[in-house]
Order: C-alpha cells, then structure tokens, then sequence
C-alpha cells in the first residue's frame, strides 16, 4: 500500500518537474531604439518576416486561399507594411493562425496576425494592435425574393432572423444596434453564415462591408446588400494587425502603417481590391 | 449476571484499531497536502503564469460572462433532456430490430446494422452539420426550422447507435436458459423480450447508459455549430470579443456541475447492483 502515496508523491514532482521552458524575453519587451531597421527587429525566424492568418482566407481579403500571392486587401497590405520594414517578398513567410490562436497566451506562430481584427480597448488589453489599416462598416445582407428584401430601416429588421459568424464585431453591431427580438445564430465560419442565407435558415446575415459585397457577387445567387450601418455610435471601427502584448515589434508596424497611409499607398491598395466596396446606402 | 463488559484484549483491540485509522487519516492529509502544494507551485512559479492567470482566471470576466452563459446553458439542458428521451426509444427499437431472427424480416435486421455502423462511425459533429444544413437546404415542407430541434435530431441519430449497441449488449447477456424457459412456458417472441429479457437487460445496461448521457451533455456543445447560442457558444463570444479565455472556464465549471451528480448517480446504481447481486 505504501506505493500509492509514492506515486503519487512521483506524479507531483512530474508536474513540478516541467522545466519551464522560459525564454529570455517574456518580461515587457525592452524598448527598443526607433531604428526599425530589418537588422534591429526581434523576429520570430531571424531574417524572415512571420505574418498570420487564418485558413481557409477568404475573398476580398485574399486571394485563392493563398495568402503569399499578395492578391487580395490583406495580402497586399502585409506584403507593403513588410516592404515599409524592409524585407522582400521572398522574405515573408506565412503561418496559419486559427482566430483564436492570435491571442492565446504563450509564444506566438508569428510577428504580427493579419486577419480582419477589429480594434476594440479591451481586446487592446490581451494583445498590441497596430495603427488601423482599414475602416470597417457592417452591412446587411439579405435574400432578393426574402421577406426583408424592401427593408429601409435597421428598424424594420427588427423581427428577422439574423446570422453572424462568430468573432465578429457583426455580432456585436447586431445586439447593440439592429436590436432584433430574437438572438442572431451564431456561426463558425463566414461559408456556414452564407449557407444559413441560401437556405432561407436566417433572413438576413451581417456581415462586413466588403465581405458582403462578396457574397453577394460571388457567393450567393439573387441576393443583395440592404445597406450599410456602424458598429459603434462615435468612433470608428477600424481592423489592426495584431502582434503579441509588449511586443517590440509594434512601434516599427506602427511607423510602417503611417508611412503608408500618409504615401496614400494604403489607400491605392483599397481601391484595388475593395474599390467597388463602397457605394452601399446608409442604414439607420 | 454481571453486566457485559469489554474484555482487555478487546479494548486493545480497539485501541489499537483506532490508532491505526488515525494514522491513516493523517498521512493521508499530510500527503494531499504536500500534493496540492507542489502542484500548485509548480504552476504559479512557472514564468508564464502572470499571463495565464489574467487569461483564464479573471474573476471580472468570469463573473460578466456568467449570466449569459448560464441562460445559454438551459438550451443545453433543454437539448439534452428531450434527446436524452428519444435515444433510449430508438436505441431500444434499433437492439430489439437486430435481435429479429426470422427471414422474413431480414431488411429491419440489415437496416438497424446499417444504422447502428453509419452512425457510430461518422463524427457526431459532422451528422450535425449534415442534419442543421442539409435537412433545410432540400426546402420540403414541414422539416423543422429551429435550429435547437435540428441539433435534437442529429444528436438522437449519432448517440441512438451507440445507445443500440449499450441495449443490444445487454440483451445479449441475459442468458439463452431465460429466453428457453420464457418459450416453454409458451410465451411468444415478442412477450419472451417483453416481460422476460428487456428488464432484466435494463438493468444490467444501466450504468454504461449513463456513461453515455454524461457524454451527451457535453455534446449538445456541437449544436453550437448550426446557429442557436448555448453555453460554449456563449462563453466564446465572450472570449472573442475581450480576447480573454475566461468565460470558458464559466462553461466548463457548470458543465461539470451538471455531470458531477450524473457521475455520482452511475456510481450507486453500480454499487447497488453489485449489493443485489450479492458480491
């Protein structure tokens, strides 16, 4: 009988005995000089340029579900913030980072995570967030032969069944603006919320605008876009690229986005791939 | 007659019996606390912790997340009592149709096995999906809509198999001198099943089919994935929308508390059979 206490005794000090894998670095990153030069970055792969995102990636955003061909919004944008920083193309790689996994705590598959995240201050508290390289607008999307088809008014969706996907900040525009009677269904993926619309399972969907202009071009048969609507009341929404918290990387991101914003060539790139994600009503 | 006493040896007995759980209680005590403790620091003294702490154990957090949480969790509970309710009727139908020995009735037989091996082989997630968005996307008339029935019918077809095999096993264990016994007595095939095989098969299937209720609560979960917001879902929309994993935690805690008793349940049926029998 006296083996039981042992072993137990022997499985303590087996979970005690985990050596902490600890790396140097896990305290608050120092800060570091404002040379952003490709030498100076702490990187994850030395050299290389590690950027994230999610898979499947799904168009305007990316292209072919192929994040390294630098088509789609966020491709490009990585491949121009890493440009701004130095590295070539052929010094970016790319991981796959479920949404989730961009912000678990422990080391990061990345130095920054390019996925559509939209900044909020309490995300800001697990995670650093870039300067914003996108203003985002929600946008509802609804069957053309739906019974919501003629809606005006984010009022007169009061009574619909809505599908979001899950991690979106649509879900939030949902409760706090629409307000609709009943809960929205809430979905893994952007192709279970357009599955929902094609079969009459929700009556309209809220999604982001650019994302809805491809739905509604590529995705769903005889669908169309109500309008469009803010999330928030005052500020606007806007998608950050995400790095690890205090991570030294993010003063650097930050003068990259500025440079691109104030060249206006962020703004060329919106043009190219989301040009035609503009004219939508507003929705009230 | 003088009145009873003890003799010597047995209070020494006693004495002695009684020193010896003492001791027992006491190293007992002695070493889970020791066990707590190195666990416990082993955890909070690794480098991580700090971080790990304010992402899972954020008592704001948890105590925002809950109510939602807990108002997603009567969907759960909803799901699961009334599939609880369908499983153990098809899963009994499905054992007794692949207990049918006679010709004639072969394609019951074939069809319960087809059944009982489709079903247990495909991932109940995956029956989820097929059943949330593919019943509704053949636009019949009269499938149902709501999203919670649809998880209902996708778990009773997945947890049904399994449930079938649990019942068949145990109709299988009541011995052939019973079924002989019932036939001589004159009873038919069916009133030998009836009154003779199935309840003393219930019995013994009893604890195995809590197993899998325990099991099923925690799949209503999957629902999730068709639309309807229950507990988990809840709870990762919390942690979706303050990147803190918290709110799972909620989850996980009333989850537990609602298999805990489950749990506790199977384990006195168990010992109570075994009194019965005896053993």
């Amino acid at each position: 009988m006296a083996v039981r206490p042992l072993m137990l005794l022997a499985v303590a000090l087996a979970v005690v005995g985990c050596a902490p894998v600890d790396d140097t670095a896990t305290t608050a990153a120092p800060t570091t000089s404002t040379a952003c030069t490709k030498e100076q970055l702490s990187l994850l792969t030395p050299g290389k340029l590690t950027i994230g995102t999610d898979k499947p990636a799904f168009e305007p955003w990316f292209k072919d579900d192929d994040p390294s061909n630098g088509q789609g919004f966020e491709s490009a944008v990585a491949f121009a913030v890493a440009g701004e920083l130095g590295f070539d193309r052929s010094e970016v790689q790319w991981s796959t980072v479920k949404f989730d996994a961009a912000f678990a705590p422990g080391d990061k598959q990345f130095d920054f995570d390019i996925n559509q995240v939209s900044i909020t201050p309490q995300r800001a508290e697990a995670v650093d967030f870039s300067k914003g390289y996108y203003t985002v607008k929600q946008a509802v999307v609804v069957s053309e032969k739906g019974k919501y088809a003629g809606a005006k008014s984010l009022a007169e969706l009061k009574d619909a069944k809505i599908g979001v996907q899950v991690g979106t900040t649509s879900f939030n525009a949902v409760r706090d603006v629409i307000k609709p009677a009943d809960d929205p269904d809430v979905f893994n993926d952007q192709i279970d919320v357009v599955t929902a619309l094609k079969n009459d399972q929700v009556d309209a969907v809220v999604v982001d605008l650019p994302t809805a202009f491809y739905v509604t071009a590529a995705q769903v048969e005889n669908s169309k876009i109500l309008g469009q609507f803010s999330s928030t009341g005052g500020t606007p929404e806007e998608f950050g690229l995400v790095m690890e918290k205090g991570s030294a990387l993010k003063p650097c991101v930050d003068k990259a986005v500025d440079a691109l914003k104030s060249k206006g060539e962020l703004a060329k790139i919106e043009q190219q791939w989301l040009g035609s994600a503009a004219g939508a009503p507003e929705l009230r | 007659m003088s009145e009873w006493v003890k003799s010597e040896r047995q209070v020494e007995r006693e004495r002695v019996r009684r020193s010896r759980a003492r001791r027992s209680a006491s190293i007992a005590t002695a070493s889970t606390i020791v066990f707590i403790v190195l666990v416990v620091w082993g955890i909070t003294s690794s480098p991580g912790w700090p971080r790990v702490r304010e992402t899972f154990f954020d008592g704001e957090q948890f105590v925002a997340a809950l109510p939602d949480v807990l108002e997603g969790f009567l969907l759960n509970i909803r799901i699961f009592l009334i599939s609880e309710v369908l499983i153990l009727a098809i899963g009994l139908l499905v054992a007794l149709a692949r207990g049918i020995r006679t010709p004639a009735f072969f394609p019951i037989r074939a069809l319960a096995t087809l059944y009982t091996d489709v079903f247990r082989g495909v991932p109940t997630i995956l029956v989820i999906y097929l059943i949330g968005f593919g019943l509704p996307a053949l636009k019949l008339q009269g499938i149902p809509s709501d999203k919670a029935t649809l998880g209902i019918i996708a778990l009773t077809l997945s947890y049904g198999a399994y449930v079938a095999e649990v019942f068949r096993s145990g109709i299988e264990s009541v011995h052939p001198s019973q079924v002989a016994a019932a036939r001589s007595l004159g009873l038919s095939h069916l009133k030998t099943m009836r009154f003779v095989v199935v309840p003393q098969a219930t019995r013994r299937v009893v604890p195995p089919l809590l197993n899998d209720f325990v099991s099923l609560q925690k799949d209503t979960a999957l629902v999730a994935t068709i639309g309807p917001l229950e507990a988990l879902r809840q709870a990762q929309m919390h942690t979706f929308n303050t990147f803190d994993y918290t709110p799972y935690l909620a989850a996980a805690l009333i989850f537990i508390l609602l298999t805990i008793p489950m749990a506790r349940l199977t384990d006195h049926l168990a010992a109570r059979t075994r009194r019965r029998r005896g053993a």
